[in-house]
């Protein structure tokens, strides 16, 4: 089944994304191995969040393409990219937080088990969705609030439900968006336990701002600056590099000073 | 030929009368994101202001004391009601205003009753400006173009040429932007729903003498009016211009020219039935282009949406 | 305040939980006593009316409450639905088509189903305020095809029909007002049943997901505009259904059935009912019908008081009348509800003659703007006054200003006992 050279999960190819005349990602090419764990990191403004937007299909690229195991998703809609099983977690909280963190997941599950547009069934019916969906909540600690207002969550529990939507769904490449933002030190070191335990066995993109997270989870590392990946590699390596250190932790020093 | 300049006359004056509405009610939904479905009761209150402010002291003063009038009524409306509202979301944004518009009908009936007003243009404008081969053309038609084109002018000036159009502008796009440079935005938002209603008031006052002045015309113009801005694109002011006139003339042509279907289905080769009241597509053979007049609107906008879902003008769904 | 009303469930249910079956036996128990208390040809008549708005105010509050689409031109398709039942009643009458009269509904509901789908092909694309552009136009659209297109809408004086030319059911010929509300009362269950299964169901929803977070429910694998094409053509089926309701009913429709004017009263009946609970409209549906049956009797100017109405709940109970009710849960729940019967007893007496007065004025004001010349007295909460003298007037406002000062001055007692009665003790 496997040919020599594996299919990578995702892979850019020449991408390039300009609003008007801002160039905001100017030619990035990047493969993503499966089940590998690949952070992109860059300053400010560099186009981390227009990367994802592209590759999750909110954005059509101006040029290049996006390759989901092997296939051109570019200029394919959102919920196309889903079904092929990528989803995604978004930097703003963006859960339904008039609906109970329960009915939350569930929605993330519905379409991937097979409910898709149907009006034949009813939810509370289906034992497997039930239960799955509280096997998710278990995983990410929120079973005990599963019939509270999404709403009503603390932000950190907003967060972890964010993250236990976008995997209900069963997706094998999971992208998530600065999933510790706004988090104190065992928020967030909590956080990186819970996305390790999720996400194994998938592929997981997570852009990042936390050195720490990024250096603890990742198996690659991207950086982006200027639209443009200067260097792909492994944490280690990424740490030492000259290149990366000029541009990149250098601004991040400055900024911090 | 002298008709047909005639009737581009006309269609202008309907359709600079619509732009007026249009260029307000576009303004207040590309700032706040509420399209204002009482913008046309505005335009009513406009007409039954400046028609009683006439009745004691004459239509020039009422031309710029309902304008101001109405505006004031609008920024209050917007600083009591809409404001309020405004943090429940757009949705409800939009019923409150549609409750407004069946409010200030009944108000209207409460305070005029259900009879047309006897609002009529002032004596001195009751001549013929000129005619065209035997058709005369009132100077009062002269007088609301030259009106319709000075507001939007001096709406112009405003946007593009003082500070207060540059803030405008800019908080278009970039609400909080604006309000972190230390503006004071919610007083923006209220002074552009006061010149919106105002605008679309000068509107009614100079409309009230010539559409007549009843509780049916905020109504009648309204949906016109939102049809409008959907085929000009939503928030787009020079598709709102283009849509006004394009529906000006379109509307007026299609009264002027007494168009049979019979005529046009004869062209073709078809052949009238005999028994034409029992056929079952007598309405097609006894269709007449004043009849389709009133559609003809409600039918763009659906081939506008059908071909262009942003509408003519409008930006692209990211 | 949240919308919970229609989205707390529980899971480990019964097979059939008799805590949900309940509310649905009272209701049709409801229906079939209510025939017994209003035997009368008037009272079967408003009923009858009640019926339909509630199965259009239901099926209009599946686009509102449950999907978040907001639509200005709905009652073309319970107009379209009832015209094309109209139609199919003459066909019975001089074609000898079979049809009996009690499935007449189904059809109309297929009828609203197919308007639905083609017209929602374009409307639905996108949401919130364009799609309610939208909405006015095809409504507008439809509406002036009406007198033009005179042999299936019949010009002014519309389409009618007689229900009785049908085959007979179990004996029934239908032509008693009695018969007519037994057949209204079961489609009434039929389709608020129907509509209340529909919104438990996965579509249902992903409904809900979408009107929440449209964005969102694209990352999960749905499409916001199928989800917002399916909802409208469910929704545009049971107009339809309220629209063949209609048509057996009254046996005629118009242009009147399709207007602005009826779209725009289903989106006030719904929204005061309440559009985050299922029975919200229900409850909008009735106290509209009694409203505008008992209120034109006494006033000229009920619209007036029901424009007034719509736009203070707009402004500061955006969740309905229902929403006013389902407030008082919590309280009750915590059993401190004991605690409010003060404060609201105390705030009632001013309440009350501030709204008197308030009423008052409009009406003497009315009087004196629009008697007939020489009619200056009137009657006013069966007391006769002059409208023109200002004495009433001087009064009523003297009383309007005392009340209003008086209820300023106890609203904050009642704030405080309102928050004492949702506060819950923390169990130590």
């Amino acid at each position: 089944m496997e040919n020599n050279q594996p299919t990578p999960a995702i892979e850019l190819r020449n991408l390039h994304k300009s609003f008007g005349l801002a160039q905001i990602i100017q030619g990035v090419d990047l493969a993503i191995h499966k089940q590998e764990r690949h952070a992109i990191i860059g300053p400010n403004g560099a186009g981390k969040s227009t990367l994802f937007n592209l590759i999750t299909g909110k954005y059509v690229p101006t040029a290049g393409g996006v390759f989901l195991h092997g296939e051109n998703v570019s200029g394919m809609k959102p919920y196309q990219i889903n079904r092929m099983g990528l989803s995604r977690s978004f930097q703003i909280t963006n859960i339904f937080a008039k609906m109970t963190v329960f009915e939350n997941i569930r929605c993330g599950l519905l379409w991937s088990m097979g409910y898709k547009y149907s009006f034949w069934h009813l939810v509370n019916r289906q034992r497997n969705v039930t239960d799955r969906a509280e096997e998710i909540l278990q995983q990410i600690n929120l079973l005990e609030r599963r019939d509270e207002l999404a709403g009503v969550l603390t932000y950190a529990e907003q967060r972890a439900l964010e993250i236990g939507i976008a995997i209900a769904g069963g997706a094998d490449i999971v992208m998530l968006d600065e999933p510790t933002a706004g988090m104190s030190a065992s928020e967030t070191s909590y956080m990186v336990d819970l996305i390790r335990k999720v996400t194994e066995d998938k592929t997981l993109i997570i852009v990042e701002h936390d050195m720490g997270v990024v250096f603890d989870l990742a198996d690659r590392i991207s950086v982006l600056v200027y639209g443009e990946i200067i260097a792909t590699d492994e944490p280690q390596n990424v740490r030492e590099s000259a290149a990366v250190q000029e541009a990149y932790l250098g601004t991040a020093v400055e900024e911090a000073g | 030929m002298s008709l047909f300049i005639v009737n581009i006359l006309d269609g202008l004056v309907t359709g600079l009368l619509l732009f007026m509405l249009c260029s307000g009610l576009t303004l207040i939904f590309s700032m706040m994101g509420v399209l204002n479905f009482a913008h046309a009761s505005f335009y009513m209150l406009g007409a039954y202001f400046g028609y009683q402010i006439s009745t004691y002291v004459g239509f020039w003063p009422g031309l710029i004391l309902a304008p101001i009038i109405v505006g004031v009524i609008g920024a209050a409306i917007e600083r009591y009601g809409l404001r309020r509202v405004h943090q429940y979301g757009h949705v409800p944004e939009l019923i409150f205003t549609f409750g407004l518009a069946l409010l200030i009908e009944e108000v209207v009936q409460f305070f005029w009753g259900k009879s047309q007003m006897a609002f009529e243009a002032p004596a001195a404008l009751k001549f013929a400006a000129f005619s065209i081969a035997g058709n005369a053309f009132p100077a009062y038609k002269v007088f609301m173009i030259f009106i319709a084109i000075g507001v939007f002018l001096v709406l112009l000036y405003i946007l593009t040429k003082t500070r207060i159009g540059m803030i405008i502008q800019a908080a278009l796009s970039y609400p909080e932007t604006v309000q972190n440079l230390g503006h004071n935005v919610p007083l923006i938002f209220m002074g552009v729903f006061g010149v919106g209603t105002a605008m679309a008031a000068i509107a009614g006052v100079i409309a009230g003498p010539v559409l007549g002045t009843f509780p049916g015309m905020a109504v009648l113009l309204g949906s016109i009016v939102f049809v409008t801005i959907v085929i000009g694109g939503l928030g787009s002011l020079w598709g709102a211009l283009l849509a006004s006139l394009l529906i000006g003339w379109l509307q007026t042509f299609a009264a002027a020219y007494n168009l049979r279907m019979a005529d046009l289905l004869t062209a073709i080769g078809l052949t009238e039935p005999a028994d034409l009241a029992q056929s079952l597509l007598s309405d097609l053979w006894t269709l007449t282009l004043p009849q389709v007049g009133p559609i003809l609107p409600y039918l763009l906008m659906i081939i506008v949406l059908a071909l262009r879902p942003q509408g003519l003008f409008g930006k692209r769904e990211t | 305040m949240s919308l919970q009303g229609q989205q707390s469930i529980g899971t480990k249910t019964p097979l059939i939980p008799i805590r949900k079956v309940l509310p649905w036996l009272i209701a049709c128990g409801f229906l079939l006593l209510l025939p017994q208390v209003f035997p009368s040809g008037a009272g079967l008549t408003i009923m009858n009316q009640m019926a339909i708005t509630i199965v259009f105010a239901l099926a209009y509050n599946m686009l509102l409450g449950q999907a978040g689409m907001l639509s200005f031109g709905h009652a073309v398709y319970m107009g379209l639905g009832g015209f094309f039942c109209m139609h199919l009643l003459n066909q019975v009458e001089y074609n000898q088509l079979y049809l009996p009269l009690p499935l007449l509904p189904l059809f109309g509901g297929l009828f609203g189903l197919i308007f639905a789908f083609l017209i929602g092909s374009f409307s639905t694309r996108r949401a919130g305020t364009v799609f309610a552009m939208i909405s006015l136009g095809v409504g507008e659209l439809i509406a002036a095809c009406s007198i033009i297109i005179v042999v299936f809408f019949g010009g002014e004086e519309g389409v009618s029909g007689d229900r009785t030319m049908g085959p007979q059911v179990f004996g029934f010929d239908f032509a008693s007002q009695l018969e007519v509300y037994y057949l209204t009362a079961i489609w009434l269950v039929l389709a608020a049943l129907g509509m209340y299964l529909f919104s438990r169901t996965p579509m249902g929803r992903i409904a809900n997901a979408v009107r929440d977070n449209e964005e969102r429910a694209e990352f999960l694998g749905y499409s916001q505009r199928n989800v917002r094409w399916i909802s409208f053509c469910a929704s545009g089926f049971f107009c339809g259904i309220a629209g063949a309701l209609f048509a057996i009913n009254f046996e005629i429709l118009t242009e009147e059935n399709l207007n602005l004017a009826t779209s725009g009263s289903i989106l006030l009946i719904t929204f005061l009912g309440g559009v985050g609970f299922f029975v919200g409209p229900v409850i909008g549906a009735v106290v509209f019908t009694l409203l505008q049956t008992v209120l034109s009797l006494y006033t000229e100017i009920w619209q007036l008081y029901l424009g007034i109405l719509f736009v203070l709940t707009v402004m500061f109970f955006p969740s309905g009348l229902t929403g006013l009710i389902a407030m008082h849960f919590r309280p009750w729940n915590l059993s401190k509800v004991g605690l409010l019967i003060r404060p609201y007893a105390k705030i009632a007496g001013p309440a009350l003659v501030l709204l008197f007065s308030a009423i008052a004025i409009m009406e003497i004001l009315f009087h004196a703007r629009h008697s007939s010349i020489g009619s200056e007295e009137m009657n006013l909460f069966g007391m006769t006054i002059n409208s023109h003298s200002p004495v009433p007037l001087i009064i009523a406002v003297g009383l309007l200003l005392i009340s209003f000062f008086v209820v300023r001055k106890l609203a904050p007692g009642l704030l405080d006992a309102w928050q004492d009665a949702n506060h819950q003790e923390r169990e130590t």
